[in-house]
């Protein structure tokens, strides 16, 4: 049964919803934080304007309201602070789910996440426990400013003790952040903010222990003919450039990567193995970039079934450019299409 | 004049000018704005009106679709105009995203600062040619930039001083408490000017500070200055204590100018969600200009012709907003690769070869 909630206000109790319903990726976020804060009551979450705001995207709408303000908690606006403040909680037992506002403002907390974050379970000799999930809207699309537009999840995937994901649908930003947060590791999850109002089936009353495991990627479409790897905002531009090579009587198989760090190489190779040929697309700079990562480990486990070298369509090692300039900078399915042929040329 | 003072803070609050359009006792605040006849005060309003104007006139151009965004500074008019014309043309001036003000008054075509918004350009105007940057979007960084810019004039024996813009949140950022405790100890010649509109974004300026943001100061060994931030003269007058200090080697002065933010953070914001309608209402009867009106009114200084001079002034000002902002010749896909590197680099090089390539294999160039 499918019942359509019309923009609701806010999500009553999550429990009282018919399952599944349909909602905007950004509304499914919003009930999973709902129900994970239901289910334990050491999650609390900390960032800027998410409490009667509701967070500049809403994400955090209503939580404020129905669980009061020490457990969805306005800081003071200091990135650093956040995090940092998110540690000492996670050492009190607690459960920090922070919001940083932007991609572009992670920066002040780099420190806090790359030096603390990630190492205090390996210095600790295994201890102390930083179950943090870092939620960041990322990625362009939307016309913003500088600042507002920035893909830097290659930073954290290059950090060892983090573990980074995103997700590109309505029902895996649901799960996939529960999952996150019932993490005993810090979880950078990356979200794609482009995405926010597109729709989707979500059962918010799915119990996480038999869900699809966080790590792991998905084949959102099988093909035979060359394998497309996207995540985050560019699963959707990968599935319709798909749509397009069909037409053209070409078959893609695509696959939603979900999780960046640790990567699912076996579901990437099974893939790769099979249709010899692979395109990987992301809006982060190509350059040192994930792509670089997933073409290395390909070559290496499945050099003997590639037919073409591997391509990578991503964001040009330039700084985000402005607004009026995005629809050349990002990856649309013109230039993922273009990379497919590359691969049918060598 | 005597512009020391210890770094014990004075938190009352320096007024010149009351909402009602009455001058205060007089004060050595007043004394240090003696020189602005009647006439130099006509012309501090005709800035404030102006810049409201172009204030409105970007907003509505927002809602038209031509901006991407905009940061309104509707009520913060005096702490911008009085700050600014506390200034010299060698100083120099490190702001936040907001103060369309100061880039008026520094005088930066309003066209030029509208770029931004708009999503054509990521600067606007040269930095150099106004002694001006910017906008600054993450919040706090530019008050270390004008710290080390300060040391480097110092170290030149420059004359002049420099100005950092920046709100009550704001000083919650490490980048600011570092740069106050930098420009403490070495004496940077640094105006540190919040302007304390009590929002950022929702959250009240309870959440950043159960003190003054002037007391704040006090700890870093930066003496503090709180003004009445709707009181054009009261900011000049504090601003130029503040920036003699820093030119006669006395080092950092912070300016806490007490404001308030009428309109929404930015035209994305909606602050029906967060604030309540009465506390609106309060500040609407501080508003910074119509306290200069009443001044003049008084005085006898605000006649019908001047009235019609400044609003002739104010649309022509709009007028060529508006026309800039349409006329605005948008940049092409290869000026993705313009300034990453100020040196050639080869994976630039590289990057704008394959794509003017690919870009060319569109029929018709549909793509370039
Ligand atoms: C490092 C950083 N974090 C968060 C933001 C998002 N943000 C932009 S403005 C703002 C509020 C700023 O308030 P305040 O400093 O008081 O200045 P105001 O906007 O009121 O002038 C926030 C949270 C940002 N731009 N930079």
């Amino acid at each position: 049964m499918t019942a359509t909630l019309a923009a609701p206000a806010t999500l009553s109790a999550s429990a009282a919803l018919a399952a599944p319903v349909t909602l905007p990726l950004g509304r499914a976020l919003n009930a999973g934080l709902r129900r994970a804060m239901e289910d334990d009551p050491k999650v609390v979450l900390l960032g800027e304007d998410i409490g009667k705001l509701g967070g500049v995207f809403r994400i955090t709408d209503g939580l404020q309201k129905d669980f009061g303000p020490t457990r969805v908690i306005d800081t003071p606006l200091a990135e650093s602070g956040i995090v940092g403040t998110a540690v000492g909680l996670a050492f009190r037992g607690y459960r920090p789910v922070v919001e940083i506002q932007f991609d572009g403002f992670i920066y002040p907390a780099f420190d806090q996440i790359v030096s603390q974050v990630a190492k205090l379970h390996y210095r600790t000799g295994g201890n102390v426990k930083m179950p943090i999930t870092i939620r960041v809207p990322y990625g362009g699309g939307i016309g913003a400013v500088e600042h507002h537009s920035e893909s830097p999840e290659g930073y954290f995937a290059q950090t060892a003790g983090l573990r980074v994901v995103s997700c590109s649908n309505a029902a895996d930003a649901n799960v996939m952040l529960r999952q996150a947060i019932a993490s005993d590791d810090p979880v950078l999850f990356f979200e794609p903010k482009r995405r926010y109002w597109q729709k989707g089936e979500v059962d918010v009353t799915a119990s996480i222990a038999d869900a699809y495991p966080l790590h792991k990627a998905r084949v959102v479409r099988a093909g035979t003919d060359a394998t497309v790897i996207a995540y985050g905002p560019l699963v959707a531009t990968a599935l319709q450039a798909a749509d397009v090579a069909a037409g053209e009587g070409r078959s893609l198989e695509v696959i939603d990567l979900r999780s960046l760090s640790p990567l699912d190489m076996d579901t990437i190779a099974a893939s790769v193995r099979k249709t010899g040929r692979l395109v990987v697309t992301h809006e982060a700079a190509t350059f040192m970039g994930i792509g670089a990562e997933i073409a290395a480990r390909v070559q290496e486990q499945c050099f003997y079934s590639l037919e073409a070298p591997v391509q990578r369509v991503g964001g040009f090692t330039i700084p985000y450019p402005p607004a009026k300039l995005e629809e050349y900078f990002l990856p649309d399915a013109d230039r993922i299409l273009d990379a497919v042929d590359r691969s049918f040329q060598g | 004049m005597d512009t020391t003072f210890s770094a014990a803070v004075d938190d009352t609050l320096i007024q010149i000018v009351t909402p009602e359009g009455v001058r205060t006792e007089p004060t050595m605040y007043s004394e240090l704005v003696g020189d602005i006849t009647t006439e130099k005060l006509r012309d501090l309003y005709e800035d404030l009106v102006v810049v409201r104007r172009i204030d409105a006139e970007a907003t509505a151009l927002q809602r038209q679709g031509e901006l991407g965004l905009w940061a309104p500074m509707l009520g913060q008019e005096a702490a911008q105009v009085g700050s600014a014309r506390a200034l010299e043309r060698d100083d120099f001036v490190f702001a936040s995203y907001r103060e369309h003000g100061v880039a008026y008054c520094r005088g930066v075509d309003p066209t030029q600062m509208l770029r931004f918004w708009r999503g054509s350009t990521q600067s606007g105007w040269d930095p150099y040619e106004y002694n001006m940057t910017t906008p600054a979007i993450i919040v706090g960084s530019q008050a270390l930039h004008a710290t080390g810019y300060g040391l480097g004039m110092k170290f030149d024996g420059a004359e002049g001083a420099v100005i950092t813009y920046f709100g009550d949140g704001a000083t919650s950022q490490g980048d600011i408490s570092e740069a106050l405790g930098f420009a403490a100890s070495f004496g940077a010649p640094v105006v540190f000017f919040c302007q304390n509109n009590q929002w950022a974004i929702s959250e009240p300026v309870t959440v950043q500070t159960h003190i003054t943001i002037a007391e704040r100061g006090r700890g870093f060994g930066v003496p503090a200055l709180r003004v009445d931030g709707n009181d054009v003269l009261a900011v000049l007058a504090a601003t130029r204590t503040a920036l003699a200090r820093a030119r006669e080697g006395s080092g950092p002065t912070l300016i806490e100018a007490v404001t308030y933010r009428m309109g929404p953070h930015t035209t994305s914001d909606d602050p029906s969600r967060y604030r309540p309608a009465a506390l609106d209402d309060e500040w609407r009867r501080k508003d910074p200009i119509d306290r200069i009106e009443r001044l003049l009114e008084r005085e006898g200084a605000m006649d019908e012709s001047f009235r019609q001079r400044v609003k002739e002034r104010a649309d022509a000002t709009a007028a060529d907003l508006r026309r800039g902002c349409l006329g605005t010749v948008e940049p092409g896909p290869m000026s993705l690769f313009d300034h990453v590197y100020a040196d050639p680099h080869p994976l630039i090089a590289e990057e704008r070869r394959a794509y003017a390539a690919y870009l060319a294999g569109f029929e018709g160039a549909v793509k370039s």
